[in-house]
């Protein structure tokens, strides 16, 4: 059920995306003079789920300067954050990177399942301070997302490509007792967000899931779920 | 061929690396990407390329057992420092907690063109973080380094938290967390590799007053890598 909301919550923000895009275009239609500017830097962006059993939850990205830092090792969630890594759910996430000043934010269509992968394209104003974060929950855990924060895309000239392996996350969040009910993927079809912080309330590294196969009677998850690091694959790729 | 093409690109660099004599002043930033992990007082030396705090594949020496098994540095620093190492011992003033950093400020590295970090992860038997060797740029800059968890290869992983920080001693020192369990009846006392190798992680277990292990599967394993340094050369 929850998947449904998902998938319609990725076409509200891709409309959004279309239309400010429609008037950008508006304005280069007039016939001035003046030589034309680039004033967009564009980004295909392809994410593969690298992962045995851990479907990705909806991508969350935002093209942003330096101002905006989404996540720390060490300091506490945001509550969009929290939203992401317990649901599957970035909205608020990518409304306060808006809120902090990102020039651009997407999301994607839908959820990437393990071995899948999905391209987006971003564009974004032109600048020499140009960063980009993604952020998706691995849906089968209590709080793991993957991600990047604040990659440089300043070194990247049209046409040129780079790769990143991207680890996964605990957000603190939410204990790690991988129990019944508590889990949104469809491992359990459990609960997605809970407000109560009842974990160490600070962003790591993941310790990886233990699972009901290995000693943990009460997991709901079994072996499939395990995962190492890295969880997915970024190749971003600049196209304009 | 083969062989050729191997000795000539393990030459390159320890023939660059030798010509590496001149003073870099260093700071270097430790965080403990865990969630649940401790790190015991933190060595960060400077060295020269004839000495190893650690090589993997290698039998630990006794002053790195001294630091796996029980967080002692201080056999380290004797013995590095009498070869002209530049170190800066327990820069954090104790543990480093889980998901939180400490720095060394302006370390002369003298002429030494090497950088090595070990500490002790807790609760583990002997397992530690390290770094071994890294070569210090010649070129200003901020160079960041991720770094793995390594079993010393010493002590079998019985995980059972006993105070057991003397050599030779099994057993695990502290949980400095206190979240793990008690009367767990050891996960094994074999050690089969003895030679300093990647840690296997914990086993752990969720039972709180039994079972095999006195760690808790659920906060006390980890994923590599276990820390991230970041190296400014001034």
């Amino acid at each position: 059920m929850n998947f449904k909301k998902y998938v319609s919550i990725g076409l509200s923000v891709c409309s959004i995306v279309t239309l400010s895009a429609c008037s950008d275009n508006d304005s280069n239609d007039s016939n001035d003079e003046v030589t034309p500017e680039v004033i967009t830097q564009s980004y295909e962006l392809t994410l593969s789920n690298l992962s045995n059993n851990q479907p990705l939850s909806p991508l969350a990205v935002a093209i942003h300067g330096e101002s905006y830092t989404a996540w720390t090792i060490g300091e506490e969630s945001s509550l969009g954050l929290e939203k992401l890594a317990e649901e599957g759910d970035g909205t608020d996430f990518l409304i306060e990177a808006t809120d902090s000043g990102a020039y651009t934010t997407k999301a994607g269509a839908g959820l990437i399942f393990p071995g899948d992968s999905e391209t987006l394209d971003i564009e974004s104003i032109s600048s020499d301070d140009l960063k980009l974060t993604f952020a998706s929950m691995f849906i089968n855990t209590n709080d793991a997302f993957i991600g990047k924060k604040g990659l440089d895309l300043t070194s990247l000239d049209i046409g040129d490509e780079m790769t990143v392996l991207i680890p996964v996350y605990d957000a603190g969040t939410e204990a790690n007792n991988e129990l019944s009910g508590t889990i949104p993927g469809p491992s359990d079809g459990g609960e997605g967000f809970n407000a109560l912080r009842d974990d160490v309330n600070v962003v790591s590294r993941h310790p990886g899931v233990v699972t009901n196969e290995d000693g943990y009677a009460d997991s709901i998850l079994d072996s499939s779920h395990r995962f190492d690091a890295p969880a997915a694959k970024l190749v971003l790729k600049r196209t304009q | 061929m083969k062989i050729n093409s191997i000795l000539a690109a393990t030459t390159l660099p320890l023939l660059l690396a030798s010509t590496i004599a001149s003073a870099q002043t260093v700071d270097v930033k430790i965080s403990n990407l865990t969630q649940g992990m401790f790190f015991t007082p933190l060595l960060v030396s400077a060295h020269d390329n004839n000495q190893h705090l650690f090589e993997s594949g290698a039998v630990a020496s006794a002053e790195l057992t001294a630091m796996a098994e029980g967080g002692e540095i201080s056999d380290l620093v004797t013995a590095t420092e009498a070869l002209g190492a530049i170190n800066s011992a327990n820069p954090a003033g104790g543990l480093l907690a889980p998901s939180t950093s400490t720095m060394v400020s302006d370390l002369d590295t003298g002429s030494n063109g090497y950088l090595s970090i070990t500490a002790m992860l807790l609760p583990t038997n002997d397992g530690f973080v390290g770094l071994d060797s890294w070569v210090i740029p010649e070129v200003a800059g901020t160079y960041t380094i991720f770094l793995n968890a390594y079993d010393a290869g010493t002590e079998a992983n019985d995980e059972l938290v006993n105070g057991g920080a003397a050599v030779g001693v099994l057993g695990i020192p502290a949980n400095p967390g206190g979240n793990g369990g008690t009367n767990g009846t050891g996960v094994t006392t074999d050690e089969s590799n003895q030679n300093i190798h990647i840690h296997r992680g914990n086993i752990g277990d969720a039972d709180s007053t039994a079972g095999i292990s006195d760690v808790d599967s659920r906060i006390h394993r980890w994923l590599n890598p276990v820390a991230k340094v970041v190296v400014t050369v001034k």
